[in-house]
């Protein structure tokens, strides 16, 4: 029987912060790292 | 010298052992106000640099100095956590106040360094990622790890870690260490010994608590009041210098001059508080000052940049 863990309201609020947090940025390095290949393929310099 | 040997001990957590920080206790640890300057004086030497570099890979330059230095300040807190936990100035940051792990943040840091270095290396070039990459270094093994706590001269070598940025924005848009960026470098060196010194002097007793040999209570009071009037003449004199070497006008060298002095008349006051001053108002006037006018000082380059692009940009379209 495998004993699952109980987070507490806290940790399950922080969590959540920090997911929110932690999907922002890779979403931000999505536009990122487009924007960086666009320029430099446009400027021929890959 | 280690006050607390576990680092882990600080580090408080719900009954089942899952971490309770938020976001925002993350972002603490990048030292968002010493990010502030960087970012200031990275932009700085990307803006007075000669040659021209595209925006948005500017905007990426800045990105990642930002997050490299971020990332260092979190090194910096994950080896400190010991001595922070005692000092009344860092007792709240995140480890020491147990809302992040040590060893949560030494990833952090560890993680961010390593993709700020390779992010800058990949999209704008390799000589100011490798500077970051010796910045990051310095700041975490060379001054955290290494002289903060052996040495009294401390802070002016680790100083270096903090006068980088502008080289590093300087060689994103030329590829280049020049003379120039080096000067840039130095009003940074030469300034943050008097700056730090007018801390640690009201701050002494914080520094003594911890062990850590800040000049004031190692060489004494007067000793540090002299070496802060040393350097803030030599802040002073570098600070002019860009405006004699032709990369500032006439017009920045004279407010460069007023503000010297004006670092030089603090220092002075600070050389001559009494030596029963328990509240060193001089010494909280000079660290004040002393933030302003490293502001002040690259602003007034910015702007002199921006003036004599304009009067350029106005006189092609006359011609």
């Amino acid at each position: 029987m495998i004993e699952l863990v109980k987070l507490t309201d806290a940790q399950k609020k922080s969590r959540r912060g920090r997911n929110i947090a932690l999907g922002l940025v890779l979403a931000g390095l999505v536009i990122l790292f487009y924007a960086i290949t666009i320029i430099k393929v446009g400027t021929g310099n890959v | 010298m280690t006050v607390i040997d576990n680092h882990e001990v600080l580090a408080k957590k719900g009954e089942n052992g899952l971490s309770e920080a938020s976001a925002r206790d993350y972002f603490e640890l990048l030292k968002p106000r010493v990010m502030s300057l960087v970012v200031f004086t990275a932009f700085a030497g990307l803006v007075l640099a000669p040659g021209h570099i595209n925006p948005v890979l500017g905007l990426v330059a800045i990105l990642c100095i930002a997050v490299g230095a971020g990332a260092s300040g979190a090194l910096n807190m994950w080896y400190d956590a010991d001595i922070d936990a005692i000092m009344t100035r860092t007792a709240k940051r995140p480890i020491p106040a147990g809302r992040v792990s040590p060893s949560e943040a030494l990833a952090f840091g560890l993680v961010l360094s390593g993709f700020s270095v390779t992010i800058l290396g990949l999209a704008v070039n390799w000589l100011s990622a490798a500077i970051l990459a010796f910045t990051i270094f310095f700041y975490a093994v060379v001054y955290t790890m290494w002289l903060k706590r052996s040495t009294p001269q401390n802070i002016v070598i680790g100083g270096a870690a903090g006068a980088f940025p502008p080289v590093i924005g300087w060689a994103c848009v030329t590829g280049n260490v020049t003379i120039e960026s080096v000067v840039l470098f130095l009003i940074i060196f030469l300034w943050t010994p008097a700056h730090f010194w007018a801390l640690a002097l009201f701050k002494m007793g914080d520094y003594e608590a911890v062990g850590v040999p800040m000049l004031p209570n190692v060489a004494g009071i007067p000793t540090t009041k002299n070496q802060i009037v040393a350097y803030a003449v030599l802040t002073a004199i570098i600070g002019v210098v860009p405006s004699f070497m032709g990369f500032a006008s006439f017009g920045y060298g004279i407010v460069a001059t007023v503000l010297g002095v004006i670092f030089v008349h603090c220092s002075i006051s600070v050389w001559r508080m009494p030596d029963g001053d328990v509240k060193m108002m001089p010494a909280k006037k000079l660290f004040a000052f002393s933030i302003f006018y490293l502001f002040a000082i690259f602003s007034a380059l910015l702007i002199d940049r921006l003036v004599a692009v304009l009067i350029s940009a106005g006189a092609g379209g006359w011609l």
